[in-house]
């Protein structure tokens, strides 16, 4: 019953979204703000109301295990625990689309319900924009993805979820980046908007920008959540593989960055109109590509789950006409959208140009990189792209971007001399040179890792530059997380290099009672057990653990055996002191009776997601400040009508 | 400068990052994408020692041999035409890596003609075979697994 009003309701969302579509395009036509095109706003709460509804009957069905429905019976068993039941809701296709049309649905519901700034007619072209693509979604979820399909017969047990994803990540990791991605929607639909009737303003940039900002940190967080559960789980000890995947979240989070930096412009100093409608498009059709890579079945990773031609066709479309549409309207009207206001090259504007350039050309390489092998399948090479590619060829863009965005932040607005700030200059400067030396003593390997601690110390300093000789008490909360984020990103990139500079690894074969030692740690095999969980059997190894001669501490890694789907995991053990972590894997017995064991020390490993946290939080603080100063600005606005308004009346 | 001016210049910078762009990574990728080989592939044409390629095949049966260090192990891996190549591998073995099924070694070939593996992809679970294993799956392991069993018997 619940699986069958859970798909009424998105026959009926799909309904609403029609309707969304229908009013907006006549509030275009005849230019009226009432009548269907009045429905817009009502119809898109309602739309997300229904659809959240639908997900909410999806979680159920997996909650109680309701074997008569397809999905379910494919993908759950009824001996998981109630978390993992209720995530692998969405760890298969139909789920994961599912909550991808809701997300959208919601975040359709949010502006309609809450964006008052825009003019009606603008918001009303937004909306339908938002409901046309959703519709399309809808299609797919409903015509070649229906999640509440029934059986003809209630199966006896489910089949279980890969055990990979039975873990507390895929709680986590994919509802947050959803969230990111498919919230690039409200961007690409308020683009899409603003085309349509012509407003490209500053207001339009201040409405938009905290959206901007909410999916941007949404993507963050989901991107660093997602290569922490990559680097425990998986048991390679790496965090980020340049897998296909993994740039198709990368793709719209630079897309992204560039366009909440563009945004920024457009609504302090009204340039970079076109630019930003542009990014705005750009951005979500990377998340609508990411979407197509995943779920298409062009790619096979741990992410795709089914390989069905006739899915990836339907999405092909939907990515054709989306992106097509929306890029063939920027064309109409790209002349048509009248210049903004000029600026100096040294100036804040400037440099946030060269860093919109210098992202989009690291997109354009990244996603280069991500076809380009299937692109030579079809001309039947096989071709993998990994990071001998990615690497190098990205850090030339990023170190020139690393370097003026330690410097933009210092420049004032519309014009400004590199003579004003010569100190600052040559400070950074210094920094990066006493960096390379300094750290170039310890390591003297690589240089990319080397390029990177120089550059990460230099703008953890720089990033505080900006706050010099101002008022810490009366800064606007805004600037905070401009500072925080960029001071997040000095610690991630510092983590990156770190780990790649410094990392040591051991791979030994010891008997009980032999020990190891990987960098200062030395690793004791006390014993081999085994152990049994709730579905699932494993062989630990006990082991002790001493950090520069100190106290032994207990860590116990598996092999697992699952049974439902029967398969092996490794489970890792990660030993975490401020400066790094101990990574630990059990793998075989060998022939003789040892036990093989792989063993990592990675310094400051963990400043890859503790910058990507921070990174997230300052987009945190900027969101808090820009609607703190947009309500200041309304009231104030407001106050002035009544008082215009008393005037006058007397 | 005319605003109409700094708008062209900036579109013609923007233009030249990204056709820049482009054109580094179409160098980039003609010369360091990872090929895919096949044992006889290898075997006729090898890649240039120390290149990073991608080599797949079966496990040999009776070839997986572990060294006296209990970590390093060395196994062949068949194709067709009775081409052979030898692989050495440092680590953990990964879960579903068994004698007789598909592998895809990630590596370079040694001047000695082994091949040096960093990384073994089996097949992963019932969802998850390495890409260049797929197509395989079709025509070649047919083929391959017959000559394989012809050995065991």
């Amino acid at each position: 019953m619940i699986a069958e009003l859970g798909h009424a309701a998105l026959w009926l969302a799909a309904a609403l979204a029609l309707l969304q579509l229908v009013g907006g395009a006549l509030a275009l036509r005849e230019g009226e703000a009432d009548g269907i095109a009045g429905l817009a706003r009502p119809a898109a709460i309602l739309q997300g109301g229904l659809a959240g509804f639908a997900f909410f009957a999806l979680l159920y069905v997996f909650a109680v295990t309701d074997l008569s429905v397809k999905l379910v019976a494919a993908n759950s068993h009824s001996l998981k625990p109630l978390i993992f039941k209720l995530s692998g809701a969405w760890g298969n296709h139909e789920g994961s689309m599912l909550l991808w049309v809701t997300v959208m649905a919601l975040a359709g519901g949010l502006i309609a319900a809450v964006e008052r700034r825009l003019p009606e007619k603008t918001m009303q072209a937004t909306l339908a924009a938002q409901g046309f693509v959703a519709l399309g979604f809808y299609a797919f979820l409903l015509l070649s993805s229906n999640p509440f399909e029934r059986l003809p017969e209630p199966a006896m047990e489910g089949l279980g979820l890969n055990p990979l994803l039975q873990d507390i990540g895929l709680a986590l990791h994919p509802p947050t980046l959803y969230f990111g991605y498919v919230g690039l929607s409200v961007a690409f639909s308020f683009a899409v908007g603003a085309m349509l009737t012509r407003s490209v303003t500053p207001d339009f940039a201040r409405a938009m920008r905290p959206w901007v900002l909410g999916a941007w940190v949404f993507l963050t967080l989901g991107i660093t959540a997602g290569s922490y559960w990559a680097y425990y789980e998986l048991g390679w000890g790496g965090w980020w593989f340049w897998d296909p995947v993994e740039n198709a979240s990368l793709m719209p989070w630079l897309a992204a960055t560039a366009l909440l930096h563009s945004v920024s412009v457009l609504a302090s100093r009204d340039a970079l109109r076109v630019w930003t409608i542009m990014l705005g498009v750009v951005a979500f059709s990377m998340s609508m590509l990411g979407t197509f890579l995943v779920r298409s079945g062009v790619l096979t990773s741990v992410h795709a789950f089914a390989v069905d031609p006739e899915r990836g066709s339907f999405i092909l479309a939907l990515l054709a006409v989306y992106i097509g549409g929306a890029l063939l309207l920027f064309a109409l009207r790209a002349s048509s959208i009248s210049e903004g206001e000029r600026f100096a090259v040294a100036s804040r504007e400037g440099a946030l140009v060269f860093n919109n350039v210098m992202l989009s050309a690291i997109l354009a390489v990244v996603l280069l990189g991500t076809l380009y092998p299937l692109l030579t399948e079809a001309f039947d090479v096989r071709v993998s792209v990994g990071p001998p590619y990615f690497n190098p060829v990205s850090a030339i863009f990023t170190i020139p971007m690393l370097l003026v965005m330690a410097v933009g932040p210092l420049l004032r607005w519309r014009g400004d001399s590199f003579a004003r700030i010569s100190k600052e200059l040559a400070l950074i400067a210094a920094l990066v040179i006493a960096g390379l030396i300094f750290f170039a003593l310890f390591e003297g390997g690589a240089l990319l890792p080397l390029l990177g601690l120089a550059l990460a110390v230099m703008l953890a300093v720089a990033s505080f530059l900006p706050l010099r000789g101002r008022n810490l008490k009366r800064l606007p909360i805004a600037v905070w997380g401009m500072v925080v984020a960029h001071f997040g990103i000095a610690v991630a990139l510092f983590g990156m290099a770190s780990e790649s500079a410094f990392s040591t690894e051991r791979l030994a074969a010891l008997e009980v009672g032999q020990s190891a030692t990987v960098g200062p740690w030395e690793v004791e095999l006390a014993s081999v057990q085994p152990v049994a969980g709730p579905n699932w059997t494993a062989i630990e190894g006990r082991m002790l653990a001493s950090y520069k001669g100190g106290e032994g501490q207990p860590i116990a890694p598996q092999s697992r055996n699952f049974w439902a789907p029967a398969q092996q995991t490794t489970e890792s053990v990660l030993l975490t002191r401020w400066n790094g972590q101990l990574y630990a894997v059990m793998g075989n017995e060998a022939n003789d009776g040892r036990w093989q064991l792989r063993l990592w020390w990675k310094p400051f490993v963990t400043f890859i997601w503790y910058g990507g946290m921070l990174v997230a939080l300052g987009g945190v603080l900027a969101i808090i400040g820009r609607v703190q100063q947009d309500l200041k600005r309304r009231s104030i606005r407001r106050k002035g009508a009544v008082r215009r308004a008393d005037m006058e009346t007397v | 400068m005319k605003a109409k001016h700094q708008r062209l210049v900036l579109i013609a910078l923007a233009l030249a990052a990204l056709v820049g762009a482009g054109l580094l990574a179409a160098y980039a990728l003609r010369n360091q994408a990872s090929y895919f080989y096949l044992p006889e592939q290898m075997a006729a044409n090898p890649p240039e020692p120390g290149q990073a390629v991608r080599l797949g095949g079966m496990v040999e049966p009776g070839s997986l041999e572990t060294l006296p260090d209990g970590v390093t192990v060395t196994f062949a891996v068949t194709g067709r035409e009775d081409s052979r190549i030898p692989v050495r591998f440092a680590g953990i073995l990964p879960d579903l890596f068994v004698e007789g099924s598909g592998v895809v070694a990630e590596g370079r070939l040694g001047a000695d003609g082994t091949f040096v593996a960093d990384n073994l992809l089996a097949k992963h679970d019932e969802n998850y075979v390495p890409r260049e294993l797929e197509g395989m799956s079709e025509h070649q392991a047919a083929e391959m697994a017959e000559e394989t069993t012809v050995g065991l018997e």
